[in-house]
Order: structure tokens, then C-alpha cells, then sequence
């Protein structure tokens, strides 16, 4: 099948030294040897705790952060090719930004508090000279009501803090969108969002997934949300991929130890079920998966089902 | 049967702002008994913190309690004088705020701040026995007792999170209310502090008001439980019994919104709309606006807001029982 997007070991360090004049680097693993790839049209979740490293994948994936090593392509609509993201010329560069887009975790922040909407919708059109300039208003008209904000003539002009907290979230969806891109990267879209909005703005998401092709990278640490938006997921535990695996797959037979952990850490909307306790030791668990110098190696248990680890057995703790 | 710890009767709140009177809490009524779980449920500025801080009369300044009565214990506490309160704070009554864990003084030992409390309200209390006590406190909520030489930045938010459950729980109330305590929180922290919390409950025998806008937590947590709506409570009753037959509409539209793990993968029900301005009160069912499948009573409005007993202390507001 077709790819948008495969990440080959991504590597992400930052160096924390102490000192201009130290000697010794202190390097810290933000995102340590990640593999994926996600086909055309499908989403994949990556879940994990904080600090495990999946913003910084999402930020190394969009180039907002150079990446420290590895491989990633995508898969360039206007070429009809896999591109390496190493070797493209600013105008590859340009393209990939166009069909590569993010939406991120707080609409409070994330939107120009002094531009109208209008603007902050046709920026991205601007800025890759998109269209005559009516054309890109006529363009910015028809995104609003895909997201669902109607009548799209009064929110225009209006202002970020004139909007709730969900239809900012759909003014950073409709900006996103706007370009066509087949591959966005979700950073928690919904996490700061109320119970009642969250499900029509995961609904939204859902629908123009369908509707327009695009895949997500939908970044979370709620796996039940997760379970929701996406075809796969990928656990993430201090810079590495644990597991991953088909959505239903990975939750009903889930194999590595810190997955049962995120699974049953979750509160489930009925009082008569009884959550399975499951307690590990993060230190070991620590020791298993970071003090190995070599990367782990994934090992298929069938049904496209991968874990990191020698041997399954390993995992039996 | 244990007896009724804190009885809260037709409490109304309303702050008082430029544009007019916001109803923040209308007419609400509940009990919490001896070392039950209650849980008070909610979307954001549904009333459920102005509750929490009007139990402890802790609201801000343009806050006003019109009517009604706050009984903890058999003692009212509307209308007391400031410095008969400051007895009842943290002696009788503590809470665990909203993102607590960020209002440690970072200057002063985490340790000392727990100590002062204490000794604001034991003052006769020699500091050793001081320091045991929250050694003895810091054992049950699971931290070392070398946490109490740090100051705050030196602990992650989980510990930081422990530390203030230890804090409200310093002069052994009666009654803890928790608002959010786990908002802030990774899922794996959250699960082991909802951990620490029933387990302290079920250890001290507290009695616990859980608030939160998370149903799952909600229906972990709590024996008994309310749903608020634009400040008033809409249903309230057994957390089972509200579970497995929700009545009130608005109830029946968050259970099937919440997305979970096990279990079939279920289409969600999503909520169109925004909850109504509260300004200057509302006479109507506050729901009817966004009510998916309005019953003609709740469209036409009309019914007042009233709870009707369903089953056995399970209340429900009227208008919506009907909806679809």
C-alpha cells in the first residue's frame, strides 16, 4: 500500500550541557530510533505519558525542529513520489509544507489574538501565493463551512477571543486544511476542550478525513480518544516505540508490559466494571528498554502487530 | 445508616458583575453522609467549583449566597463571622483545589508549609509532634519523608499532588472535597493519586466530595453523585443507578459521549451548542436549547425546574426526563 509518510530511526537530541566552557555533553534522548509508516488515508495514534517524546517526534516530523538523524519520507502529491526529507530543494521543501500540516494542542494559543479570522485563515494561501486574492477569500469561505462554522460571513471579521474554545479549534482545523494536505499532525486537539465539544470536534476531524483523504498523526495520551480517531496505534516510552499494533488489536491483546500499564491506568465510564489492577516497576522497566545501547529490535506476533523486544517471552514479567 | 455529615439545602449563589447577576448556583440541594464518595459532574462553568468554594466560603469577593443553608456536622455555616469559619476550614472541612499542586510557596519547604497549617490550628503542639504527624500523613498517601526538607520545584507533579492531599488532610477533617485533583495529570499518575485517594478514604473513613468534569473518574470514585447544568443539578442519585438508567437528557448525552477502552467501539453522541449565559438566571429548563429530541413540555418550556423522584433517591429534573 501507498504511504504519505515513513519515518525510518528518527533520532531527536538535545543537548543540555551546563556551562559554555564544559567539556562533557550531557545529551538528552528526546526521541531515540522511532520507526512508522502510515498509509494513505489511515491514522495512526501515538500515546505515551509526558516527557516520552511524542511532540518532539511531531515537531522533528514537520520540520519545526532539524531532526538530530534518520530517515523520514512523504509521499509528494505534485510530484507522485516518495521524497526524502534530507534532500528536497526549496521548492520540495515548500511543497511538503503545503500537504504536511499541524494543529496543535491549545487554540487559545495557537491563533494570532490580533488578526481576524479572515487573516488567519488565508495566511498559509498567502504565503504559498495560492490563487488570485479573490479566489483565496472565495477559498477561505468554502473551509469554514466544512468545519462547520456557519454563516461563514460572521466570523470573518471577528477577532480569536470573540470565539469559544471549540470554534477556535475549528478555525486551526480550517487553517490546516485549507492547503489540501494529505498528512496532518494533531498535537492533543482535543485535551483542553470540554467533554460535549470534544466528541463533535473528534467527529469533524473523523468526517474530512474521509471526505478529503488526509491522514492524521494524532498525538495523545488518552488512549480511549485514540481508540476513537485512529486505524493504529504506537506506544511511547522514554523516546522509543514499545508496541504497535491495529487499534482493537493492541487493546484486547496487548503484549508489552508498559502498554498494559497505559491500558488499565485508564477510568472507565462504568461503575459495575473493576479495572484489572496492573502495577510494573518503572525502573526496571527503565533499565529493559533505555540502557540497551542497540535499538530493540520489533518482533512481529502477527496481524501486523509489533512489539520491541528479543524475544516475546522476555515480556512475560 | 450512617448519618447525614454535610447538608447542603437550596443553596443559591450568584456573583454579582457589571453586566448583572451571574446565577452560578441555583437552587441546589444535596447530602453527603459519613465516609461517602459524592460526585459532582459537569461541564466547564457548570457551577460545580462555585459549589466547592461556597462549602467552604472561600468565593471571591462579588460572590453572594442569596438563600439557603450549608449544614456541616449540624453547625450552619452561612452567616458565620470570618474568624468562626477559619475554626471550620481544614478542623471539620478541606479541599484539594484545581491544580493545587502549583500553589506551593516555592520558596518555603514543603515540610514547613504542612507545619504551619497545623500549627494555625494546634498551636499548642510541640513541632516534633508536628513533624510526626506528617511523616504518619506522608505515609499514607506514599511519599518519604525526606520530601518534607524539598521545596517544590524538586518534585514532580504526582508528588507535588500527594503532598497537598497530605496538606488537606493535616487536621483531620471530616470532609474532604477534591476539585479536579487529577486535571493536571498524566493518565498514569492520575490512576495511581485516584488510588491514593480511595485509598485514604477507606482508611480515615472521610467522607469525599470528588469534582470533575470526567464521567469515567466519576463512576470509579463515588457512591452517590450529581450532574450540574448551568448551575443547577439536573439528576442526582446512586452512581450505579445513574449509570445504568439515566434519566435526564443531558445526563443520557454525557454518558454516550465519553469515549472508553473496553467494550464494544460505540459511536459517540456529540452536543451541538454552548450552555446558556447565566446572567441574570434563566426561568426555564436551562437545557431545553440543546436538547437533542425535545419532548413538547421541554420545548414549549413548560415546566419549572423541579427534581421528581424516579426510584429510590434517584431525582431527576422534570423537564427533560422525557427527551430523547
Amino acid at each position: 500500500m501507498d504511504n504519505v509518510i515513513e519515518v525510518n530511526n528518527l533520532v531527536k537530541n538535545f543537548d543540555v550541557s551546563k556551562g559554555f566552557f564544559s567539556r562533557n555533553k550531557t545529551i538528552v534522548k528526546a526521541v531515540d530510533g522511532i520507526s512508522f509508516s502510515i498509509p494513505k488515508g489511515e491514522s495512526l495514534g501515538l500515546v505515551g505519558q509526558s516527557g516520552c517524546g511524542k511532540t518532539t517526534t511531531a515537531r522533528a516530523l514537520c520540520l519545526l525542529d532539524p531532526k538530530t538523524s534518520g530517515d523520514v519520507k512523504f509521499y509528494n502529491p505534485e510530484a507522485d513520489e516518495m521524497q526524502n526529507l534530507d534532500n528536497l530543494n526549496d521548492d520540495q521543501v515548500k511543497q511538503f509544507r503545503r500537504n504536511t500540516q499541524m494543529i496543535f494542542q491549545d487554540p487559545y494559543e495557537s491563533l494570532n489574538p490580533r488578526w481576524t479570522i479572515k487573516d488567519i485563515i488565508l495566511e498559509p494561501l498567502n504565503i504559498h501565493n495560492i490563487g488570485s486574492l479573490e479566489n483565496r477569500t472565495e477559498a477561505v469561505v468554502e473551509i469554514l463551512k466544512t468545519v462547520g462554522l456557519t454563516p461563514p460571513e460572521n466570523y470573518l471579521p471577528r477577532y480569536p477571543h470573540e470565539l469559544s474554545g471549540g470554534q477556535r479549534q475549528r478555525v486551526s482545523i480550517a487553517r490546516s486544511l485549507i492547503m489540501n494536505p494529505k498528512f496532518v499532525i494533531c498535537d492533543e486537539p482535543t485535551s483542553m476542550l470540554d467533554v460535549s465539544i470534544r466528541i463533535s470536534i473528534m467527529d469533524l476531524m473523523l468526517d474530512l478525513a474521509k471526505d478529503l483523504q488526509v491522514s492524521y498523526l494524532y498525538i495523545t495520551h488518552d488512549l480511549a480518544v485514540a481508540r476513537y480517531m485512529c486505524n493504529r496505534i504506537a506506544v511511547m516510552f522514554n523516546g522509543k516505540i514499545v508496541e504497535i499494533a491495529k487499534t482493537e488489536d493492541l487493546l484486547s491483546n496487548p503484549i508489552h508490559p508498559y502498554t498494559k500499564r497505559l491500558i488499565s491506568s485508564i477510568p472507565v465510564p462504568d461503575p459495575k466494571y473493576t479495572r484489572e489492577k496492573y502495577e510494573i516497576n518503572f525502573d526496571e522497566l527503565d533499565e529493559i528498554i533505555s540502557n540497551n545501547t542497540e535499538n530493540l529490535p520489533m518482533v512481529d506476533v502477527g496481524n501486523e502487530h509489533f512489539v520491541a523486544t528479543h524475544d516475546v517471552k522476555d515480556l512475560l514479567i | 445508616m450512617s448519618k447525614d455529615i454535610l447538608v447542603v439545602d437550596n443553596l443559591n449563589m450568584h456573583y454579582e458583575t457589571l453586566e448583572g447577576k451571574v446565577m452560578a448556583v441555583n437552587n441546589v440541594t444535596f447530602s453527603v453522609k459519613e465516609g461517602e464518595s459524592f460526585g459532582l459532574v459537569g461541564e466547564s462553568g457548570c457551577g460545580k467549583s462555585s459549589v466547592a468554594s461556597t462549602l467552604l466560603q472561600l468565593q471571591s469577593d462579588n460572590a453572594v449566597i442569596s438563600s439557603g443553608s450549608i449544614k456541616l456536622d449540624e453547625k450552619e455555616l452561612v452567616g458565620m463571622t470570618e474568624s468562626e469559619l477559619r475554626k471550620v476550614r481544614w478542623n471539620d472541612i478541606s479541599i484539594v483545589f484545581q491544580g493545587a499542586m502549583n500553589a506551593w510557596n516555592p520558596v518555603i519547604k514543603i515540610g514547613e508549609q504542612i507545619r504551619e497549617a497545623i500549627r494555625e490550628h494546634y498551636p499548642s503542639n510541640s513541632k516534633k509532634e508536628n513533624t510526626e504527624k506528617i511523616s504518619e500523613l506522608f505515609k499514607i498517601v506514599g511519599l518519604e519523608d525526606s520530601i518534607m526538607d524539598r521545596y517544590p520545584h524538586e518534585l514532580s507533579g504526582g508528588m507535588k499532588q500527594r503532598a497537598v492531599i497530605a496538606l488537606a488532610l493535616s487536621c483531620d477533617p471530616k470532609i474532604v472535597i477534591a476539585d479536579e485533583p487529577t486535571t493536571a495529570l498524566d493518565v498514569v499518575i492520575q490512576d495511581q493519586i485516584l488510588k491514593e485517594i480511595k485509598k485514604v478514604q477507606e482508611l480515615l473513613g472521610l467522607s469525599l466530595i470528588y469534582i470533575s468534569h470526567d464521567i469515567a473518574v466519576i463512576a470509579e470514585m463515588t457512591d452517590n453523585m450529581a450532574v450540574m447544568y448551568a448551575g443547577s443539578i439536573v439528576e442526582k442519585g446512586p452512581t450505579a443507578s445513574i449509570f445504568s438508567n439515566p434519566r435526564h437528557a443531558y445526563t443520557r448525552l454525557l454518558l454516550e459521549s465519553t469515549p472508553s477502552v473496553v467494550g464494544e467501539k460505540k459511536k459517540l453522541r456529540a452536543l451541538d451548542g454552548e450552555p446558556p449565559s447565566l446572567i441574570n438566571g434563566l426561568d426555564a429548563c436551562a437545557f431545553s436549547p440543546r436538547c437533542p429530541d425535545p419532548s413538547d413540555d421541554c420545548k414549549n418550556g413548560n415546566l419549572e425546574m423541579k427534581l421528581i423522584e424516579i426510584e429510590d433517591g434517584h431525582w431527576a429534573d422534570q423537564c427533560c426526563v422525557n427527551c430523547g
